[in-house]
This record gives structure tokens, C-alpha cells and sequence, in this order.
């Protein structure tokens, strides 16, 4: 087998027949037809993509510039080509993928293959897919921006449609007859005229000594002839996720593996005083306490530092833990008070920042509109709470480094490694597991670094595991933020004046130390690309500095700009009196395509989503199309009880634009229900509209947690909640009923589907409380802010 | 200390620590891993198993209370995912990462072996204490249903709110 665990593969300890044979089946990705590999190849610490797909075959590689056919050798370090895409076909017909994206809930595994197999016209049943371990080779792997498919469609399609071709000249060529004769059909080539077939399989021998078909004469599918793309598919790795056999990051075993948990600092930056381990040593399975020194803040990527008990096995290790007593310095951050800086960030936004958008003037139009509307917003940090919690096994033995870990960014992982232990990066493998969810926290390889360095302190193979309350307490935060928003509005209720300045501690405070705040081009991440059409605006960052580790969390920035927004304009359709919906088809206003880069922004971003605005121009069409949609089929505009209300509101990022309707009710308490939601998204072109539909109703469930229920506080520099007992997330009880996914498919560029479905349910919630309840909620979580509503007074004055 | 009990129908003794909650003893000593580790108090349901037939969260269940227990685990619920709720999260391709669906299965087969024909009501007091924060409530729902054969029984409004879930062994 090709092991993606070497050391569970048959050359492993327990042996094919032994009593663990079980963990062989247990792998998802390993296919049943790989070919024998050489000792050579399993020992190597690096393998490439050749050596995971096994020898022998038809091996294809796509990346920039086209595809090419490869053998061993083209696969060296010294070849700068860096494919991203690996196809191979064995001689029994048998295609392996290689998935060079990491799998976390958004079905990767499954639609880069389906979209591959598609073209190529292969069967379903005889595709398998591999995991690729991190290297250089496959360019950037960072499973982040919901980037996968609008970044690599195109050449997912291209070495799908050459394989194709190329065994359709094959087939031609062993007829005698003319390629245009012959078809690709199912794993099979067939000669129109008489019906003659091949198989796959039967024709690889020939594909891998027949010119390559030219680039031009490649034929994409048109939509009729597609099999999968834009249907759906399920999940490839469905049967080994319902019987328990799907492998996340702790679920690896290595012979002689210890487990490993660490004590890390409470405060940002605190160091340890004292470490007393006398007790911890004495717990039955504890075998070592060592100490991981205190990497120097902001520190990136590396890991916090601290004390870390090796055991033999999780309890130990746990109970281990408990019996240490580690005493720490105050930290630079120890003065980190959440209702201090909440102050902050709004005495931040009270004043003028630094402009990122900007067209028009806009205090002159705020100065003499007919009527002007302020509100502030506030949205706490966040933690990804996903449901595994972080965990890497190492094995770092004569300079190697060998890791398995559930990382986003198994290329980050091993430069850091690399860069950590000081060792060349050649000599680092890591090998990826699935993802037990990850929404941003699992592209930091900070975990992953201390299994390493605990490896190579103990010589053995090591574990670490991180508990919940690690994963509460330790993590990179959504970024703290608030709002300060102004219009002004004409005596019809037009907007003439956009005022919006957004202060939060910026993702770049872990990479270089001191920064005093966010850059105005992050205001691209959903608050200076918004689609209004109002003359006179100004979209502006204010200082913030961080006094934690803040990190990528599921849609950013664009999570508290959308609550912002989408409840502002909320506000201003109350001021215009008029109804949110047809307000919110105003403010988009005119036809327009508009590249914003060269219109309002004040300096053309860095960073438009890694694509190009001539891609991507903001398309007011497509705004206003998914909120007539969710309008249509939500019932807007019909009557319901007090208590109930519907929420609208609309939010692109991440190239995709998505409105939502939601429904709520309030009850007395102040409980929030969601019974439905409506949900519309124009991302170009869906592969597979399913898990696409199954993106969106998780967004929504994560915008109510996001909304309702979670916060992340500090008092002292530490963080408050420690599990889901106070770090709250939604639950089966508060799950809508019905969330209603209009994918407005269409052949356009595709856009980002796992993070853009966030922004917009938060505004949306937060409406429909209005609607529901006369209450606007501008500071979140929801929480018990609305226990007793229905006897307060409520702020329009209307119930 | 060391005990015997069963795991999906065979023999099974371990020689623990008495605190030793049997989550880490299926994955650590059993070598079955299908059972998760999401919060370690009984929060989060990940690390559900049957006991004696009963949904139960194997983290808050140590070694001490295991003589003669008789476990199921997802390893066991079927010879080879045939289980009616494994054929309907297939059909509702259910998971998103996954990570937390063995649990949720778990926890859907002991309501079922008890109420074949659950309410929603049913459906929200077992399930309630099986977080998946891919969000992935709907389908789960939608799976029980097929695999029950039944439909919502749901008022309009939808369901009531409950966030905290009670620790339990
Ligand atoms: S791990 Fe047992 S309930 Fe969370
Ligand atoms: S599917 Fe990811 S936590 Fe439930």
C-alpha cells in the first residue's frame, strides 16, 4: 500500500495479518491498487507526489503553463515547475487524484476528483484520491479563502480533458482511425462507426508514449456534456467518517508513541517562574516533564512555549498536568481587560482613521443631509471552538522530522518546522490528516512545532494533544472589533453619505511585533468593496493594538463588518421608513460592473481575495439578484406576529455574493429562536452545488453561534470561558427548522463558497430581532440582552 | 486498577488508572478510535458509545464503574455501516468534517432503539448534547427522519433554545 502512514503500512509493526490489520481499511485516502512501493520509497523521509501515486502508470501533472506527462525523474527538487494538480492511471484502469487541498467539512476530497473525472470521462467507482503531504512542489496548500475551486478550476479541468484526449489519440492510433472517429466515454474509448471499445486501463501502455495533445486542442466540457460538475456528488469519504474509520489528527499511532500536554502561558507573553514537578511525576504513565522555551511574542506561527508532561498515554498525561505547578510572570499583556478595550476600540472609532475607500465628500454630505443616522457596533473575539481539538504526532529522528498532523497548511507546517527545529526544510515531512473542522485555527502550525521539539527531547514519537480548555484558552481570536457607521439621507431617503470606520486588533499583530493597528487595504475583507451606490463615502481603519494572538476565523474580517453593515443599513431603511428589502435594492442602486480597485479605493489592495479585479469586477446585477431571491422565496413582506420577525440583508466576500432572510422568534425570555432561513448565493460557477448548499447551512449555524451565543473575554490577560459550558455554540435545540439554499448557478468565474455565507446572517439575525422584538442589538452576543423585551419600551417607539 | 467488560460484543480487560474514563481506554489502550474527544466533560457529546444500549458520553465514565459494562462503540453499531442510520447520514451525506458525526450516530441509535418513531421533541432532547459545529443539525435531522420512517411533527415556530447541556455519565 501506499502508506500515508508509513509506519502503519504492511512494512509497519503490526504486520498486514496482524491484530491491528484494521488500520489499513481505517484510511480513506490509501487505495487498494497502488503498486509495490521499493524499500527506498518507504524509508524516504520526503516522498513526492510520484512516490505516494507508486510507480508504473500514466502520470499526469498540471500546473502553470499546462500539463506534462511525468516519470521519476522529472520530479526533482531542481525542477522549478510546480504542479499543484497529480493524476495518474494504473495499468488495471485505476485513477488516483492527489489532493494537494486539505479536507475539513468542505468536501475538497471529493470535488477537486469529481471535477477531474468528469472531464476525463472516468468511471465514479474506479477514481481514488490521495492525500498529498506538504511540499513545495504543490505551491501554495493553505486550505484558507475559500479558495480551492475558484483557484484551481481551470486546472482541475485541463488535466481531466487531456487525460482524456490522450486516451482517446491512444485508441485512435491502436485502430488506425482518425482521433475525431473516437469518444471517451466511462472509463472507455469507442469507435463511434463500429461500436469497438477499449478500456482505460488497456490503453495507458500506448498514452505514455504518444505525443501530448496540444493545449489548443483541448476540449473542455460545454454544461450539456458534464456528468458531476454542477450536480452533486456525496462525499467520498462518507462510509469511513459513519463507521468510525476515518483518521484525524489523533487518531494516529506510531510504535513507542508518548502523549504529550502542555501548560502554556495564561497571559500573552508570560514567562515560567518556577516549575515544580514533583507531584506530576509521580502520576502513574508520567514519564518526563519537560520544559518548551517561551517563543518571543508576536511569534507567528511557533508555539507559546511552556511545560509540557510527557506520558504514556492521554489520561496520564492529563492527570499529569493537573498535579504541575508552573508559576508565571505577569506578561506584557497582563493589564488585557475586555470591557477596558471595548472603550478603547470605541474611543478608536470616535475618531477619524485611515481611509482605504473613499469617493466624494463625505463630511460636506454628512453636514447637510436632510436627516443623518450614527450607531456603533461591537462584536467580541471569537474562538474556532471547531470540534476537534488541535493534536499532531511527530517523529523526529537523525535530522528527520516526519509529522502528521489535521493542518490547513501542511506547507506552512513544514517551513515552520523547519525554521523551529533548524533543520533544512527537505528534511521535514508532513503528512496531513483529515480535519476535524479547522475554520482558520488549524493554518497555524504552532501545534504541530511542539510535537516536534517534544519528539526530539524525548526520542521517542510523541502526541501532543491539546484538551478543549487548551483550545479555549490558547488559541489565535477572531479579532475584537468596533464599528462607528454615519449617513446621511436626502429627503426622499436616498443615502448621500457613507461614513464607516472599523477598529480591530489586525491578523498581521502575530507577525511583526508592535503594529498599532489594521492597514486601510483589509478593509477589502468586506467593508471598502460594498456594493452601494452612494456618492460621497469614506470606509476607514483606527488604530488598535493586539494584546493576544488573533487569527483567520471563517470569513475574517468580514464577520463584523457584515454584522455592521448589514444591521447600519437596517437602521437607515428604519430612518427612511421604508421596507428593508426595497432599501436594500436601492443602496445597490444602478446597473454597474465596477473595478473598485481603480474607483474608491485609495490604494489598489495588495490582496483582492489572491485574484484580480479585472476577474472579479463588483457586479450590482448579482447583488441585487440573490436579494430579490431570498425576497421571492422567503415570503418577504407578509405579515407576522410580535414576537416573530424576518431580517434581511446581503454581503459579498470572498468573491461570492449572498443574501439571507432569516426568521426569528423571541420568546419572553429573551430566547432567540431561528426557525428559518433563506439563503440566495451567486458564486459563479458551483461544482457541487450540495456541498455547497451544506456550506451555507452551516455558515448560518455558525453566524447564530457567532451572533447569540459566543464570546471570548479577557480579565487580567487571560481568557475567561475554558469549554462549551461558557464558550457557547449552537445546538440541535436552536437549529432552524428549515434553511431554504438558492444557488444561482451560472458559468461565471467561480467565487468562494465555504466563508462568504458568515457576514451576511449575522446582520440578518440581528434585523429580524428588531423586526421581531422593536430591540436593536448593536453589541454581540445577543446573549441574555433581551430577557424581558416585550415590556421594554422599544427605541422607534413602534412595537 | 484492572477490569473486564465488553466491547462490541467481546471480552474486553484493561489494567488502568481507576479515574481512567473509558473515552481513553477505547482510544489509548483498545486502539478504537472511532469514539472522539471534543470537550472532555460531557459537553459535547463526540465521545458518545452505548452503554448496556444507552446513549452515554464515555469521557465522564471511568474505569471504576466499567466492571461488566457492555459497550458498543461506532466500531461495533454494525458488521460494515449497514445500520439504518448509517445507510440514511449516506443518503443525506450528512457530514461535513466529521469529526463529531460517530457521537451524533451514537446518540440518534440509542433514541431509535428506544423510540422508533421519535418526535421532534425526541429528536432535540437526545441530540442536544451532540454539538457539530460544521453545523450540520438539519441533515442530521433529516437522517434521523428517513432512517424512522417518520416526518417533523414540529410546530411552525421551530424549536426551543437550550445551550447548556448538563453534564452526564
Ligand atoms: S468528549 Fe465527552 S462529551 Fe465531549
Ligand atoms: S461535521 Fe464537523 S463537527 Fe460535525
Amino acid at each position: 500500500m501506499s502508506a500515508l502512514f508509513g509506519k502503519h503500512g504492511k512494512h509497519g509493526k503490526h504486520g498486514k495479518h496482524g491484530k491491528h490489520e484494521r488500520h489499513e481499511s481505517r484510511l480513506p485516502w490509501v487505495s487498494s491498487n497502488t503498486t509495490p512501493e521499493s524499500d527506498e520509497l518507504v524509508d524516504s523521509g520526503r516522498r513526492s507526489a510520484l512516490k505516494i501515486l507508486g510507480l508504473g502508470g500514466l502520470v499526469l501533472a498540471v500546473g502553470p503553463g499546462g500539463v506534462r506527462r511525468l516519470d521519476a525523474a522529472a520530479l526533482t527538487a531542481a525542477d522549478p515547475w510546480n504542479p499543484h494538480v497529480y493524476v495518474k492511471i494504473a495499468d488495471d484502469g485505476i485513477v488516483t487524484i492527489l489532493c494537494h487541498r486539505s479536507e475539513m467539512g468542505q468536501g475538497i476530497r471529493t470535488t477537486m476528483p469529481m471535477i477531474i473525472a468528469d472531464e476525463m470521462e472516468a468511471d465514479w467507482s474506479n477514481c481514488r484520491v490521495e492525500q498529498a503531504d506538504g511540499e513545495e512542489k504543490y505551491g501554495s496548500q493553505n486550505t484558507d479563502g475559500s479558495t480551492s475551486i475558484r483557484a484551481f478550476l481551470p486546472q482541475y479541468r485541463e488535466a481531466g480533458a487531456t487525460v482524456r484526449a490522450l486516451m482517446e489519440d491512444a485508441a485512435a492510433k491502436e485502430w488506425g482511425v482518425a482521433a475525431t472517429e473516437v469518444k471517451a466515454e466511462q472509463h472507455e474509448v469507442v469507435h463511434t462507426a463500429t461500436g469497438r471499445r477499449k478500456s482505460f486501463g488497456s490503453l495507458v501502455a500506448s498514452a505514455r508514449t504518444m505525443a501530448m495533445p496540444a493545449r489548443e486542442r483541448l476540449r473542455i466540457k460545454s454544461p450539456a456534456e458534464r456528468r458531476w460538475q454542477g450536480k452533486a456528488m456525496r462525499s467520498i469519504d462518507l462510509v469511513p467518517v459513519t463507521t468510525g474509520k476515518a483518521v484525524y489528527g489523533a487518531d494516529v499511532i506510531l510504535p513507542g508513541m508518548k502523549v504529550a500536554m502542555v501548560v502554556r502561558p495564561p497571559v500573552w507573553g508570560s514567562k515560567v517562574v518556577s516549575v515544580d514537578d514533583s507531584a506530576a511525576l509521580k502520576v502513574p504513565g508520567v514519564e518526563k516533564v519537560v520544559r518548551i522555551p517561551e517563543s518571543p511574542i508576536p511569534g507567528a506561527f511557533l508555539p507559546l512555549g511552556g511545560v509540557a508532561v510527557v506520558a504514556k498515554n492521554t489520561w496520564a498525561a492529563i492527570r499529569g498536568r493537573e498535579a504541575l505547578k508552573v508559576t508565571w510572570d505577569a506578561g506584557p499583556h497582563a493589564t488585557y481587560e475586555s470591557k477596558a478595550y471595548k472603550a478603547e476600540l470605541e474611543a478608536s472609532v470616535a475618531k477619524p482613521g485611515a481611509p482605504g475607500y473613499r469617493t466624494g465628500d463625505v463630511a460636506a454630505a454628512l453636514a447637510s443631509g436632510a436627516r443623518t443616522v450614527k450607531a456603533s457596533y461591537y462584536m467580541p473575539h471569537l474562538s474556532h471552538a471547531q470540534m476537534e481539538p488541535v493534536a499532531a504526532i511527530a517523529n523526529v529522528s537523525n535530522g528527520k522530522v516526519e509529522a502528521w498532523a489535521p493542518t490547513q497548511s501542511p506547507f506552512d507546517a513544514r517551513n515552520t518546522l523547519a525554521q523551529y527545529l533548524k533543520v533544512e526544510p527537505a528534511n521535514v515531512t508532513v503528512h496531513v490528516t483529515l480535519l476535524g473542522g479547522a475554520f482558520g485555527r488549524k493554518s497555524k502550525p504552532d501545534f504541530v512545532c511542539e510535537a516536534a521539539f517534544l519528539s526530539r527531547e524525548v526520542g521517542a514519537p510523541v502526541r501532543v494533544q491539546w484538551t478543549r480548555e487548551d483550545d479555549v484558552r490558547n488559541s489565535y481570536y477572531h479579532s475584537v472589533a468596533a464599528h462607528r457607521l454615519e449617513a446621511s439621507l436626502d429627503a426622499s431617503g436616498k443615502v448621500t453619505g457613507w461614513l464607516h470606520r472599523s477598529a480591530y486588533p489586525t491578523i498581521s499583530s502575530v507577525f511583526a511585533p508592535n503594529l498599532p493597528g489594521p492597514t486601510p487595504d483589509e478593509l477589502i475583507n468586506g467593508a471598502s468593496d460594498v456594493p452601494w451606490d452612494i456618492p460621497n463615502m469614506s470606509v476607514e481603519v483606527c488604530p488598535a493594538v493586539a494584546h493576544v494572538r488573533i487569527g483567520w476565523f471563517r470569513s475574517v474580517n468580514a464577520i463584523h463588518h457584515g454584522f455592521a453593515i448589514g444591521s447600519f443599513v437596517d437602521e437607515l431603511a428604519q430612518a427612511a421608513g421604508k421596507d428593508s428589502a426595497e432599501f436594500l435594492l436601492q443602496l445597490i442602486g444602478r446597473d454597474r460592473v465596477v473595478d473598485q480597485s481603480k474607483n474608491g479605493m485609495v490604494e489598489p489592495p495588495k490582496d483582492y481575495y489572491g485574484a484580480a479585479w479585472t476577474d472579479y469586477p463588483l457586479d450590482t446585477v448579482r447583488a441585487k439578484n440573490v436579494v430579490r431571491t431570498v425576497m421571492e422565496k422567503s415570503g418577504w413582506g407578509t405579515k407576522l406576529p410580535r414576537g416573530r420577525g424576518r431580517g434581511i440583508a446581503v454581503h459579498r466576500s470572498f468573491l461570492s455574493y449572498v443574501a439571507m432572510v432569516v426568521e426569528v422568534e423571541v420568546l419572553p425570555d429573551g430566547t432567540v429562536l431561528v426557525p428559518k432561513a433563506t439563503v440566495a448565493v451567486d458564486a459563479g460557477f458551483v461544482a457541487n452545488p450540495d456541498r455547497a448548499k451544506s456550506q451555507m447551512e452551516g455558515a448560518l449555524i455558525m453566524a447564530m453561534s457567532n451572533t447569540l451565543h459566543s464570546e471570548i473575554s479577557f480579565a487580567q490577560g487571560r481568557v475567561v470561558q475554558s469549554n462549551y459550558r461558557d464558550y457557547q455554540v449552537a445546538r440541535m435545540r436552536a437549529a432552524p427548522r428549515t434553511v431554504d439554499v438558492h444557488i444561482l448557478q451560472n458559468e461565471g468565474m467561480p467565487g468562494g463558497i465555504g466563508e462568504p455565507g458568515v457576514p451576511p446572517a449575522c446582520g440578518a439575525i440581528a434585523n429580524a430581532i428588531f423586526a421581531a422584538t422593536g430591540v436593536r442589538v448593536r453589541e454581540l452576543p445577543v446573549g441574555r440582552q433581551l430577557a424581558g423585551w416585550s415590556t421594554r419600551a422599544t427605541e422607534d417607539g413602534s412595537s | 486498577m484492572k477490569v473486564s467488560f465488553r466491547v462490541n460484543g467481546k471480552p474486553a480487560s484493561v489494567d488502568v488508572a481507576e479515574d481512567m474514563p473509558l473515552l481513553w481506554i477505547l482510544r489509548d489502550v483498545l486502539d478504537l478510535k472511532g469514539s472522539k474527544y471534543g470537550c472532555g466533560i460531557g459537553q459535547c457529546g463526540a465521545c458518545t458509545v452505548h452503554v448496556k444500549g444507552v446513549a452515554t458520553k464515555s469521557c465522564q465514565l471511568p474505569a471504576s464503574k466499567l466492571a461488566g459494562a457492555d459497550v458498543t462503540t461506532i466500531e461495533g453499531l454494525s458488521p460494515d455501516g449497514s445500520h439504518a442510520l448509517q445507510k440514511a447520514w449516506e443518503e443525506h451525506d450528512v457530514p461535513q468534517c466529521g469529526y463529531c458525526q460517530a457521537g451524533q450516530i451514537m446518540a440518534a441509535a440509542a433514541l431509535l432503539a428506544k423510540k422508533p418513531k421519535p418526535t421532534d421533541s425526541d429528536i432535540d432532547t437526545a441530540m442536544n448534547g451532540n454539538l457539530c459545529r460544521c453545523g450540520t443539525y438539519l441533515r442530521i435531522k433529516a437522517a434521523i427522519r428517513s432512517a424512522s420512517g417518520t416526518t417533523t411533527t414540529d410546530a411552525p415556530s421551530g424549536g426551543r433554545s437550550g445551550q447548556r447541556e448538563e453534564a452526564h455519565a
